[in-house]
C-alpha cells in the first residue's frame, strides 16, 4: 500500500483545508471516497481493465498538489493563444484544477446557460449540482475516481437549460503550470437539459517543464433529445501522467459525439463510460493516438445499451512509432430487452516500428436476441504496396510514409463536426508526424 | 536514353532476368511481348527499383548516369515512369494530395519552385482532358474505388503530370475493353514527343494497332531471344509464342 499510503496521509491531514477551498456540494461525498478509496487501494495489472497502465507505479512519485489554493500569478490569455484560427468560441480557462475566472469570454451565453467555476455553481445552485455531481462517477467502483472526489476542490461546469441551443463552441483550455513535480485533480459537470445542445471542446497542455500528474473525473448527463459534441484533445508534454475518467449518462432520444485525441503526451489512461438509458439514444465515440519515444496511451471504454432501439459506434485509430505503447479495450453491453441494439466498434492500428506495441481487445456481451452489433480490431504496417507506388511517381519515402500516415488518422478528424478544428486538426497532425509538435503547439511560453 | 547490358536479378533468391541486353533510343518505341513468366514484369520492376528484386549482375545507364544507383524516387525525378500493371488503391490520401507532392517533388529535385495551388489546379484540368478523366475520380482517395479502366487512366494522367522521358507501360491494356484501351492508347500518343521514348509490355498486339512500336522484342525465360520490327508482333498475334519458344530452346541445347 505504499502508493496509496502517501494520499490517505495527505487526505487525513488535510481534510479541513481542502474543504475549507471547496463547495459544500463538492466536500459531501468526501469521506465516502476516502473510504472507497482505502479499501479499493490502486489497482493492480491483474486487473482487467487496467492491464496496460501500471497505475501505483505512476501515483508513487511525490507530486506538490495546491491545496491551500494560492493564487499562480499567471495571465491565462497571456500565456496561451491557441484559439482554433478562424473558429470563434467562448473560451475558458483551468489553470492546474482550479477555475481561471481573471479572463471570462466577453461573448454572453444564451439565457440560462452556465459556464464556468464548479466550485462557484455548487455553491449558487446547490440543489442542481447535487442531484448531479457524483452520482454517475461511483467511487466505489474505482480508486481514481475516488481519489479524484477526495481531493478536488473546483473545476468547469457546463449547465444549459431544457430547450437552450447554445451556437457558439465553447471552449475549456486546461492548462499544467508549475515549478515543481505536480498533481492536479481536476473535475468537470456538464448538464444539457432537455433538447438543449452544446460542443466543448477540451485541450490540455502541459506548459512547465516538470512532471505532471493530471486526474480528471467528467460526469455528462444528456437529457431527452439534447445534443452534445464533446471534443479531447491532448498536447502535453512526456513527463505527463493523465488519468481521465468520463462518465456519459444519455436519455431517449439523445445524441453524442465523444472525440478524444492524443496528439501528444507522456501517458494517459481514458476511462470512457457511456450509459444509453433512454430508447433512440446514439452515441458516436472516437478516439485517435499518435504515439512515439515512450509514450503510452490507453483507452478503456464501456458502452451500456440499458434500454432497446439505441445505436453506438465506436472507432479508435492508433499510429505508434519508436517504443510508443497503445491500448484499447472496448466492452459493449447490450442488457436483457435492449432489443434492436445496433453497436458497432472498429479499432485500427498502426505499428511502425518492431518495438512499438499494440494491445487491442473487444468485448461483446449481449443479453438480447434481435440486435445488431460488430467489431473489428487491425494492428498492422504501412501499406509496402502503396510506398512503392509513391516512390515511384518521385514522392520520397519519408514523406510517402507520412501521407499514408495521415491518411490513416484521418478517417477519425473527418468526424469532427466543426470545420475550423477540423482545419486545425490536420494541421497539427501533420506537423506532429513531421516531428515539429515536440511541444504543445499554441501556447506562447513554448514559441 | 537507356542502355541495358547483361542485367541479372532476383527475387526471393531466385533469378527472373538472366542477363538483358536491351538499348532504347531517344524518341524510340519498343514493344516488349513474350509469354507469361518470362519475366517481362520483373524487368519493369528492376528498372524503377522495386526492392523485392535484387540485381545480382549487369548495369543499367539512363541518360548517362547509373540508374541502378538510384532511388526509385530518383529515378522517377530523373525521368522514369512505370504504369503499374496493378495499379494500388491509397485510401484516405487524396488524387490532389498525391499529384501536388509528386510534382512539386520532382520540380524540388529539378531546382524549381513549388507549384502554387491555382497553377497546379491548372495543370491538373490541362492533364485530366488528355484522358477525359472525370474530376470526381480526381478529387476521390488514389485509385480507391476506381474501375480497371479507370484505374489505367489514371495511370496515363499521372503520366501527362510528370511528363517523363521514358514511360514503360506495364501491360496497360489488360483488362481493358476497347474504348477504355483507344482512349489509354490516344493518351499515351498525346504525350508522345521526339523527346520521349517507350517501352510497351503486352501479351497481344492489339495494343499495339494503337501505339505503333519501332522495335519490338521477345523476352522468355530472361532473356531476349527475338528482336525484329513492328511485324514481329503480327506474326506472334498469328502464330503464337510455342515456334519462339522452340528456337530458344533448341539454341539453348
Amino acid at each position: 500500500m505504499k502508493a496509496e499510503q502517501q494520499y490517505i496521509d495527505l487526505y487525513t491531514q488535510c481534510e479541513a483545508m481542502i474543504a475549507r477551498h471547496s463547495s459544500e456540494v463538492m466536500n459531501k461525498p468526501r469521506a465516502k471516497a476516502f473510504a472507497d478509496f482505502r479499501s479499493l487501494g490502486f489497482p493492480t495489472r491483474k486487473v482487467e481493465k487496467y492491464k496496460y497502465t501500471d497505475v501505483a507505479k505512476l501515483f508513487e512519485p511525490d507530486y506538490g498538489l495546491n491545496l491551500n489554493r494560492l493564487d499562480i500569478p499567471v495571465d491565462s490569455s497571456e500565456v496561451f493563444k491557441c484559439d482554433v484560427p478562424n473558429m470563434s468560441t467562448s473560451l475558458y480557462f483551468m489553470l492546474n484544477d482550479g477555475f481561471d475566472s481573471r479572463d471570462l469570454p466577453k461573448a454572453t451565453l444564451p439565457a440560462g446557460v452556465w459556464a464556468g467555476s464548479l466550485k462557484e455553481f455548487s455553491t449558487l445552485h446547490p440543489e442542481l449540482a447535487e442531484a448531479h455531481y457524483g452520482r454517475l462517477a461511483d467511487t466505489a467502483r474505482d480508486a481514481v475516481t475516488a481519489l479524484n472526489t477526495m481531493l478536488a476542490q473546483d473545476g468547469f461546469v457546463l449547465y444549459v437549460p431544457k430547450g437552450v441551443v447554445v451556437e457558439r463552441p465553447i471552449q475549456l483550455v486546461n492548462m499544467l503550470r508549475s515549478n515543481v513535480d505536480f498533481m492536479v485533480n481536476r473535475r468537470v459537470l456538464i448538464i444539457l437539459e432537455e433538447g438543449a445542445q452544446a460542443r466543448l471542446l477540451a485541450c490540455d497542455h502541459a506548459m512547465d517543464r516538470v512532471k505532471f500528474l493530471a486526474t480528471q473525473v467528467v460526469e455528462v448527463f444528456v437529457g431527452e433529445n439534447a445534443v452534445f459534441d464533446f471534443y479531447e484533445l491532448e498536447e502535453t508534454h512526456n513527463n505527463t501522467v493523465r488519468f481521465s475518467n468520463l462518465y456519459v449518462h444519455q436519455a431517449a432520444g439523445s445524441n453524442v459525439l465523444l472525440n478524444g485525441m492524443t496528439l501528444h503526451n507522456g501517458i494517459t489512461r481514458n476511462t470512457t463510460e457511456v450509459a444509453l438509458d433512454g430508447r433512440g439514444a446514439e452515441v458516436k465515440m472516437l478516439g485517435m493516438a499518435i504515439g512515439d519515444k515512450q509514450q503510452q496511451v490507453d483507452n478503456n471504454t464501456f458502452i451500456d445499451h440499458r434500454v432497446s432501439d439505441c445505436t453506438s459506434t465506436e472507432l479508435y485509430k492508433y499510429v505508434l512509432d519508436d517504443s510508443a505503447v497503445g491500448a484499447f479495450a472496448g466492452k459493449v453491453l447490450v442488457r436483457e430487452g435492449a432489443q434492436r441494439t445496433s453497436s458497432q466498434q472498429t479499432n485500427r492500428n498502426l505499428c511502425a516500428t518492431r518495438e512499438a506495441r499494440m494491445y487491442t481487445q473487444p468485448q461483446l456481451e449481449i443479453y438480447a436476441d434481435d440486435v445488431k452489433c460488430s467489431h473489428g480490431a487491425t494492428v498492422g504496417q504501412l501499406d509496402d504496396n502503396a510506398l512503392f507506388y509513391m516512390r515511384q511517381r518521385g514522392i520520397a519515402e519519408r514523406e510517402a510514409r507520412l501521407l499514408l500516415m495521415f491518411a490513416f488518422v484521418n478517417e477519425v478528424i473527418d468526424e469532427i463536426r466543426l470545420d475550423a478544428l477540423k482545419d486545425r486538426l490536420h494541421l497539427l497532425v501533420e506537423k506532429r508526424f513531421r516531428g515539429e509538435l515536440n511541444k504543445c503547439q499554441g501556447c506562447a511560453m513554448c514559441k | 536514353m537507356l542502355e541495358i547490358k547483361d542485367l541479372h536479378a532476383t527475387i526471393n533468391g531466385k533469378e527472373i532476368l538472366k542477363g538483358i541486353n536491351l538499348t532504347v533510343k531517344t524518341g524510340e518505341v519498343h514493344a516488349i511481348m513474350g509469354p507469361n513468366g518470362s519475366g517481362k514484369s520483373t524487368l519493369s520492376n528492376v528498372l524503377v527499383g522495386h526492392p523485392a528484386y535484387e540485381v545480382t549482375k549487369g548495369s543499367v545507364m539512363f541518360n548517362g548516369k547509373d540508374l541502378l544507383a538510384l532511388s526509385p524516387e530518383d529515378r522517377s525525378h530523373e525521368g522514369l515512369f512505370l504504369s503499374f500493371q496493378y495499379p494500388v488503391e491509397i485510401p484516405g490520401v487524396s488524387m490532389v494530395n498525391f499529384m501536388r507532392a509528386a510534382v512539386n517533388e520532382k520540380r524540388k529535385y529539378m531546382g524549381q519552385e513549388p507549384l502554387s495551388a491555382s497553377e497546379f489546379l491548372k495543370l491538373m484540368r490541362e492533364k485530366r482532358a488528355v484522358v477525359e478523366l472525370d474530376n470526381k475520380l480526381a478529387n476521390r482517395s488514389v485509385n480507391e474505388g476506381f474501375s480497371g479502366g479507370e484505374k489505367k487512366r489514371n495511370e496515363i494522367f499521372q503520366m501527362a503530370m510528370l511528363e517523363p522521358k521514358l514511360s514503360i507501360l506495364d501491360e496497360t491494356d489488360s483488362g481493358l475493353d476497347i474504348d477504355a484501351l483507344r482512349i489509354v492508347a490516344e493518351g499515351v500518343n498525346k504525350l508522345k514527343t521526339p523527346e520521349t521514348s517507350c517501352i510497351v509490355i503486352t501479351h497481344y498486339q492489339r495494343l499495339l494497332d494503337y501505339i505503333k512500336p519501332d522495335i519490338v522484342h521477345v523476352l522468355y525465360k530472361g532473356r531476349i531471344v527475338k528482336t525484329a520490327g513492328p511485324e514481329l508482333a503480327l506474326e506472334l498475334e498469328e502464330r503464337g509464342y510455342d515456334w519462339i519458344k522452340a528456337e530458344a530452346d533448341t539454341a539453348d541445347r
